[in-house]
């Protein structure tokens, strides 16, 4: 695989800096930690790897494997997040015989943490997503879709905060516009609210009221939509938001050679990132932190 | 002297204050990131899979195959989703559903479909050049998607036509086409070789999906006439493969730019 590398060096907010004036000097233990994103989006089914003798991506893929790699990643560090940005369902027999039952157990085996809701997600009806629930051991998180008159009322959270090792992770999933897009009879009552509104207001909560270290926007919304400007899309959100890190996305199938790096609203760096489709990749993010205020001059350094 | 009580309680709650602000700041870590590192990894078959995922798929896997690698037909060469205004499996599935939609509606309705119309986005795989199953039905069209016909007036296949140019989309269309002149115009359009007549009602086959409003194809919404054919698109495909030996693509032209 071809790495391109480049160095990009931030000027971290002087809010931070103005923290610095409060010395508590007998407190300050030096402590460096890394927290591993991993992550998959539009796998629709596809469990075994491509057959060898198929034109686009022979022997490719496969459950197995990326269960594999996603091991041997937890065996090197174990502040490891595995998430998946929505259409988890629908492209092979295995969804249509089993109704994504073995999609969510496999999932639940190599230890998803959270996921959202992609619109294909619904394709067996808001019921069919309901029923299959029970062999999710992970959490669905999605903001900008109210449930209050489905059968998901107060089972799909819009955040999860999640603990890694002391550093505070905030997750929330945003999900596309389903008129149009998904039969009204799958949906049912489930009503679509602005994302980008949401993104605004949650990710100031998530940073200032729940004081979270790293904040990631699980989203379904699409990477960018080049004919529609006026349509929400990951390079959107990402330039018309602040606080938050890192957005995975998924949707427009996208295969990025590398993440997108985003200025935000304050002017700060937003990774932006989707791998594809059909579990061909895996998407690894590593985020290296420190409590050495010493160091937040320096900037931060963005490898990819 | 007369308040030093309050004083004292004052004083007291002010070093618990103090002290407490102290554990807060101290429990209360700041962590900044310092720096990402971001990459992409190939899920490639040089990595040994994991036997825990591979024993747990198998039975599963194994039970689906019986069912589906049973070979129905063969295709000589692919038929891809290459194209601008038509694709070879665009124009594959469209002729195929029209065929063999039409013989249940002729029977059920004494009236015979004019046209078929599906959504490009929903042909979800290619047919690859060799022994066709139904494991590649599944592929093509993994949706539940029901057939339908809808009987429309001029009017709403004249935004049919405006629709596709807008989309600029190759959606499967059989059994009309028409030209889109240097300005963008449509021109010549027709319906089984003939231009449209203004108070005849067009019936066109179609998906569930699509008469509900999905990909914005609003003019189904305007039909006069609605016939669930309860047939699978899925099913379109199988019994297709069933019935002939050789799966080839049609390659005429349905819609042709100036």
């Amino acid at each position: 695989m071809k790495r391109r590398e480049f160095i990009e060096k931030t000027a971290l907010s002087s809010a931070l800096i103005g923290l610095g004036g409060i010395s508590l000097p007998s407190f300050t233990t030096l402590e460096k930690k890394q927290i591993t994103i991993l992550h998959t989006n539009d796998v629709h089914s596809y469990i075994d790897p491509f057959p060898t003798n198929h034109p686009k991506n022979p022997n490719l893929g496969g459950v197995a494997r990326r269960a594999a790699i996603i091991e041997n990643i937890r065996k090197e560090n174990q502040n490891v997040l595995l998430l998946d940005a929505g259409d988890i369902f629908q492209g092979t027999p295995y969804f249509n015989y089993y109704g994504g039952e073995l999609e969510f157990k496999l999932m639940s085996m190599m230890k998803y943490d959270i996921a959202t809701i992609g619109n294909h997600d619904f394709d067996n009806g808001i019921d069919g997503l309901f029923a299959q629930l029970p062999n999710a051991s992970f959490e669905f998180v999605n903001a900008n879709y109210d449930f209050k008159n489905t059968i998901l009322n107060g089972i799909i959270k819009p955040y999860k905060i999640i603990n890694k090792g002391g550093i505070k992770v905030g997750v929330f999933g945003l999900g596309i516009q389903l008129e149009g897009l998904v039969d009204k009879n799958n949906y049912k009552e489930t009503i679509y609210n602005n994302p980008l509104e949401i993104a605004q207001d949650l990710s100031r909560i998530l940073k200032e009221e729940k004081k979270c270290d790293l904040i990631i926007c699980l989203s379904h919304l699409g990477y960018q939509y080049k004919n529609d400007e006026q349509k929400i899309s990951d390079l959107k959100l990402a330039s018309l938001t602040k606080n938050i890190d890192l957005i995975i996305g998924g949707h427009t199938h996208t295969f990025l050679d590398k993440p997108t790096v985003v200025k935000n609203s304050e002017g700060k760096d937003v990774i932006v990132n989707q791998v594809g489709c059909y579990g061909l990749n895996l998407g690894k993010i590593d985020f290296f932190f420190d409590n050495d205020k010493s160091k937040i001059a320096e900037g931060k350094s963005i490898v990819i | 002297m007369v308040k030093l009580k309050n004083y004292n309680v004052v004083l007291k709650q002010f070093v618990l204050i103090l002290t407490f602000a102290l554990l807060l700041s101290c429990g209360e870590k700041k962590y900044f990131v310092t720096k990402i590192e971001g990459k992409k990894i190939s899920i490639e078959n040089s990595v040994t899979e994991s036997t825990e995922i591979e024993n747990f798929v198998k039975p599963y896997r194994e039970s689906i195959d019986k069912d589906l690698s049973q070979v129905l037909s063969f295709a000589p060469e692919t038929l891809d989703k290459t194209g601008t205004w038509q694709t070879p499996i665009g124009n594959f599935l469209s002729d195929i559903t029209l065929e063999k939609t039409q013989p249940i509606f002729e029977k059920r309705e004494n009236k015979s479909i004019d046209i078929c119309l599906l959504n490009h986005g929903g042909i979800r795989s290619i047919i690859p050049s060799g022994n066709v199953t139904s494991r590649t039905a599944y592929e093509i069209m993994p949706f539940e998607n029901t057939t339908i016909v809808v009987g429309l007036k001029a009017e709403q296949i004249e935004e049919i036509v405006s629709y596709i140019i807008s989309e600029k989309k190759p959606h499967p269309l059989s059994g009309m086409s028409f030209t889109i002149d240097k300005n963008n115009n449509p021109t010549s359009i027709l319906v089984n070789n003939k231009p449209l007549e203004k108070n005849k009602i067009y019936y066109v086959v179609t998906s569930d999906y699509l008469v509900n409003g999905g990909d914005n194809m609003t003019f189904f919404q305007k039909g006069v006439e609605k016939y669930n054919l309860d047939y699978k698109l899925r099913n379109v495909l199988i019994d297709y493969f069933k019935t002939n030996k050789e799966i080839k693509a049609n390659t005429n032209i349905r819609i042709n730019k100036e």
